[in-house]
């Protein structure tokens, strides 16, 4: 593989601009905000209810993403290791807790304090921990909400227990806000995130095309509406947007990649602090990362005539949640969607339920599509467990080999 | 039309020159600090051996972590890929190869014609590799070279459980304490580096015939247990260390001929 190719960049996406304004927006008013109260939750929980309540979410994973990609959260996470907090403990809550506590992170200041929470397990078990820990430390309280796992199929009964704990969410944002819940508002709220939840996977779907006008690291950094604020107008606009972009592109024959060649599918969360050299490696190796499992993830199924019966499917099956035959399947889809000629693994050392069965879904993959895969071992936001030198040796071996 | 190959590594840098089907020229120097210098320095002396100008080499093909240091004019090819290529020139039956250099270890699958399957590396630890060996030669106060043969007269070889190299040292010193012989201890290294080796090769499909590459090929020892722990004979070529700068200069050749 020839050196020379190293300085090609991805071709930029137009609408970059607007999803940053309306992030850089979203946190001034999170920040600034005297009104509206502010309440922290996971990134696989049912934020439709805050929004439908006036509420302001903050996601101390996006956060922790954006420490990771400006390459502060190692500094975090060592204020965190210094309180005790294994090396071992997701680097997000590492970063997170590391941030809360010395006020710092990638907004000036930190995140704006919360005054309540709200921890959906459906993502890892760990967050129920690092939740408690926030509670505790901000002398707040949480609330959580328990999906059970699917090892198989999903029952009715999960189906409405989880919708029962919604119905409990929300006497607790009554509680915590003083205002009544209006199911009318709810319902139009729930509207606008299956109409953005619509136009995001109508984005994903754009990278079906040769040459893939978009890739996962462009969906690694145009999720973060879709993460943070689906339910909100703004977010429709932003996504009719992108959307209408990566048809142009479709039309015009314009690739993400200038000279695809190859067309691979990712899985697990992005190496923040990497991304960019990553996305140069591959694209300079005529690579095309065109789907990947993780920005999958909010592209879930709402019905708009049962929004909480439907929500509490959608919230309960998301990827992480499933046993590993339904994981493979959806990846077996993926490959077979995008015709793509491979898979690259990120075996991620914070996240355990991601990570663990990656050397079994590589191989049943392997063995049904005779696609090869590749392992390579990182942290999403902890740089200092990152080998470049390995990971570009990997990359590039995996590419000849194709 | 000679061609040549240079294969950069961490603690070595190898050059091979090729002429026709035939190596007529290799060298072998440390790398130290600076691998651009060492890259350069071990294409001129394989060039010199071969009595000929880099001018007169028709392409170079680079590879090991330093090929994108290299200021000469050369194609950049990973070692997995020319290891796979150096081994099927050498046994053109291999189907697996094991590489254990200076740094990384890895095991890869090729087909009949020498393209890499699959393959795996270690992840960001030293066990197993070359480092480690240095390490408990030192620790144990015995030449690097002198391990292999050592530890064929072992009878008991002593446990080494731990799967850091710096915790193994600390291993070693408390079998020394305990009184285990150095022939016993060397031996537990090696088995040690085998069952790393193997748990990571197995990911892999292990087909009949094993080449064995890189500088740790040259530890009898270590050939040994990793034999034992597959239950398979593994063939071990003339010049491991200079497997994947041949696979280079195979490379290069294809390069050279396509370019005519």
């Amino acid at each position: 593989m020839s050196d020379e190719g190293d300085n090609l960049s991805l071709t930029q996406i137009k609408a970059t601009d607007q999803m940053k304004q309306l992030m850089v927006e979203y946190y001034i008013e999170a920040k600034t905000t005297t009104e509206k109260p502010i309440c922290w939750i996971t990134s696989g929980g049912p934020v439709e209810f805050l929004i439908a309540m006036d509420v302001i979410p903050v996601y101390p994973e996006n956060h922790g993403a954006m420490c990771g990609a400006a390459k502060i959260a190692p500094g975090l996470a060592e204020t965190a290791e210094e309180m005790g907090f294994s090396r071992d403990l997701c680097s997000y809550a590492r970063a997170d807790i590391g941030g809360a506590v010395k006020q710092d992170g990638a907004i000036p200041g930190g995140l704006p304090k919360p005054d309540f929470l709200l921890c959906c397990n459906n993502i890892c078990g760990t967050v129920t921990k690092w939740y408690e820990e926030l509670s505790r430390y901000f002398d707040v309280p949480m609330f959580l909400m328990d999906t059970p796992f699917i090892h198989t199929t999903k029952t009715k009964h999960a189906t409405e227990y989880v919708r029962q704990q919604c119905l409990e969410l929300v006497g607790f944002l009554e509680k915590q806000t003083g205002r009544e819940f209006s199911l009318e508002k709810f319902a139009e709220v729930a509207l606008r995130s299956v109409a953005a939840v619509e136009l995001w996977k109508g984005v994903l779907k754009t990278a079906e095309s040769r040459p893939s006008p978009f890739t996962c690291f462009d969906a690694f950094i145009h999720m973060a509406p879709i993460v943070t604020l689906r339910g909100t107008q703004q977010v429709v606009d932003y996504y009719e947007l992108l959307k209408g972009e990566m048809e142009q592109r479709i039309a015009d024959g314009i690739g993400a990649v200038p000279e695809e060649k190859y067309r691979l599918v990712w899985d697990n969360i992005p190496i923040w602090y990497a991304m960019r050299s990553l996305g140069n490696l591959f694209a300079s190796n005529q690579a095309c990362l065109v789907a990947d499992t993780y920005t999958t993830a909010w592209a879930v199924d709402i019905k708009i005539d049962d929004p909480l019966t439907s929500m509490a499917d959608a919230y309960t099956k998301v990827y992480l949640n499933i046993a590993i035959d339904i994981m493979l399947d959806q990846l077996l889809g993926l490959m077979e969607k995008y015709q793509a000629d491979g898979l690259v693994m990120h075996s991620n050392r914070s996240c355990k339920p991601y990570s663990l069965g990656q050397y079994d879904l590589a191989r049943a993959v392997t063995e049904r599509t005779g696609k090869p895969a590749l392992i390579i071992e990182a942290d999403m936001t902890d740089s200092r467990v990152y080998s470049e030198a390995q990971v570009r040796e990997r990359v590039e071996a995996f590419i000849e080999s194709l | 039309m000679p061609v040549a190959g240079v294969d950069i590594g961490s603690l070595t840098a190898k050059a091979v020159v090729m002429d026709g089907n035939e190596m007529i020229a290799r060298s072998l120097i440390p790398t130290g600090h600076n691998s651009r210098e060492a890259g350069r320095r071990a294409l001129e002396l394989a060039l010199e051996e071969a009595g000929l100008k880099e001018s007169e080499v028709d392409a170079v093909v680079a590879t090991g972590y330093g090929r994108l240091a290299v200021d000469f004019e050369a194609e950049r090819v990973t070692e997995i890929t020319c290891h796979a290529r150096g081994a099927h020139f050498m046994h053109p039956d291999t189907r697996t190869v094991i590489d254990l250099g200076g740094q990384d270890s890895k095991a890869i699958a090729i087909d009949e014609r020498g393209k890499v399957l699959d393959f795996v590396m270690n992840d960001k630890c030293s066990a197993g590799t070359g480092r480690f060996l240095e390490v408990m030669a030192h620790a144990l106060e015995i030449e690097l070279d002198d391990m292999g043969e050592l530890s064929l007269g072992s009878k008991s070889p002593a446990s080494i459980s731990s799967v850091c190299t710096v915790f193994a040292e600390s291993e070693v010193v408390s079998r020394v304490a305990e009184g285990a012989s150095k022939v016993d201890i060397v031996a537990g290294i090696h088995q040690a580096i085998a069952s790393r080796v193997y748990a990571m090769a197995a990911r892999i499909p292990i087909e009949t015939k094993i080449l064995m590459t890189g500088g740790v090929a040259r530890n009898i020892g270590v050939v040994r247990a990793l034999e034992a722990k597959f239950s398979r004979e593994i063939c071990v070529p003339e010049m491991p260390q200079h497997t994947g700068a041949l696979g280079a200069s195979v490379i290069a050749r294809e390069k050279a001929a396509a370019a005519v």
